[in-house]
């Protein structure tokens, strides 16, 4: 599962990476616009850019910029898919100090992924 | 007395390689920042984009090489080597360094745990807490100003070259009796070395300080986005008492949870580009399959003191970097 799971995300990576460099999909922020901006924080980039934050990217996935955030994502859903495999294990096995920590960490994973401890 | 020169030659030959590697990449970093900071938001840059996608690659190649030999993650190298030498904004290269982080130890986590390496009892509470500090590092790291976080990022480099330097480490620590936390979890296992052949049981103590420090641990990955590669494994080994490839194996599991969720928070925060992160990933990973094999042919004590001689340099560099002594 782990496995499959890192090389679908690799996979996506490299496939969205290469679609941004070659031009094959439309950047939000022009390539050879990027040295004058990457040096700006975050929150000026974000701005310089009219760059969306949270999971707008999903829906700007036409542009070369955004379609990369896929691979990141898939790799960092990679944990929070493998821990929900291996909680029925436990629940079977009566282990509820594990099943609570399992529950735990989906929950913490999932509402970090979901922007609950960012401002936008 | 040949071996001995043939293994010099090449770690003469290997550390020009990246010294060139590295000056490559400071020459024009150096020019670019001047240009930004003369003009930030409209200054044209007189290096194509093109080159810095590619040079990061470059870096990250040879930074995955000696990574993954030397035995500590590949964001404790990236972050001080990019943030110091390439002209990107620090948010950006802690974004980029979780994902490296996290994608190296997603890259073996799978073989880990089929070889019993990994354990998932040892694994989980430690986890936890890391993944829940480490958001609050991300959280602070972007919130304070990039000169402030630099020079924290550097004292601390400095702080792991020379954790490196000191530290010892047990291939099989005495663990007399468990602590009662680890003996309520089930923290023990079986781990089977293949070089006697036998099957060695294990347990830890000291879980509760254990936990306290993995909350210290993975506070400054998410904070510098240097992973935590290099602190899980003494802390498991010389603290908890797990067996050193018990406890490498684990450090992998503990890292890419801990990891993905401050990567989380610095993707919905709008701090990972595809542009830096990516080559950076591609390169690093490519780079660890060579650095694999390096070890057939340098020792692991040689690549271990290059690493803290590239720790030493990159942590003077980001420090003064940070307090604007050298930019």
């Amino acid at each position: 599962m782990l496995h499959w799971a890192t090389v679908v995300g690799f996979i996506a990576l490299v496939a969205t990476f290469a679609a941004y460099m070659l031009g094959w999909l439309p950047a939000h922020v022009p390539l050879e616009q990027m040295p004058q901006l990457w040096s700006l924080p975050t929150a000026e980039f974000l701005k310089a850019t009219n760059t969306p934050t949270g999971w707008s990217w999903l829906f700007m996935m036409g542009q070369g910029d955004f379609a990369g955030q896929l691979g990141i994502a898939i790799l960092s859903g990679c944990s929070i898919a493998c821990i929900l495999v291996i909680i029925p294990i436990y629940a079977r096995n009566r282990n509820t100090a594990y099943l609570a920590i399992c529950v735990l960490t989906i929950a913490v994973l999932l509402a970090s992924a979901a922007g609950v401890f960012t401002r936008h | 007395m040949t071996g001995q020169q043939d293994i010099a030659r090449s770690l003469r030959t290997f550390f020009w390689l990246l010294a060139a590697a590295l000056l490559v990449a400071a020459l024009p970093a150096g020019a670019a920042d001047a240009t930004t900071q003369a003009t930030p938001h409209a200054a044209a840059s007189a290096t194509g984009w093109w080159v810095w996608p590619l040079a990061l690659f470059v870096v990250c190649f040879f930074m995955g090489m000696i990574a993954v030999p030397a035995g500590v993650g590949g964001g404790v190298l990236f972050v001080p080597i990019v943030g110091s030498f390439f002209p990107f904004h620090l948010d950006f290269v802690r974004g980029a360094g979780l994902l490296v982080a996290m994608s190296s130890a997603l890259a073996a986590g799978p073989s880990l745990l089929k070889n019993g390496m990994a354990n998932l009892r040892l694994a989980l509470p430690l986890a936890l807490i890391a993944s829940v500090s480490s958001i609050g590092g991300a959280m602070l790291g972007l919130a304070l100003p990039a000169n402030v976080v630099q020079t924290l990022l550097g004292i601390t480099i400095l702080g792991i070259a020379g954790l490196m330097i000191s530290a010892k480490k047990s291939e099989f620590p005495l663990v007399p009796r468990p602590d009662p936390l680890s003996r309520a979890l089930g923290i023990n296992g079986v781990f089977h070395d293949a070089i006697s052949g036998k099957d060695i049981p294990w347990q830890v103590h000291r879980t509760p300080a254990g936990l306290a420090l993995f909350l210290v641990i993975g506070f400054l990955g998410g904070l510098f986005g240097v992973g935590a590669g290099w602190a899980n494994v003494p802390a498991l080994n010389l603290l908890m008492g797990a067996p050193l490839k018990v406890a490498a194996g684990t450090s992998s599991m503990i890292l890419s949870i801990a990891s993905s969720s401050a990567t989380w928070y610095y993707l919905d925060s709008g701090a990972i580009l595809a542009i830096i992160a990516v080559p950076s990933v591609i390169g690093m990973m490519m780079g660890a399959r060579i650095g694999a094999h390096l070890l057939t042919v340098l020792k692991a004590s040689v690549i271990r003191r290059l690493v803290i001689a590239i720790l030493l340099f990159a942590g003077v560099r980001t420090l003064l970097k940070g307090l604007g002594i050298w930019m």
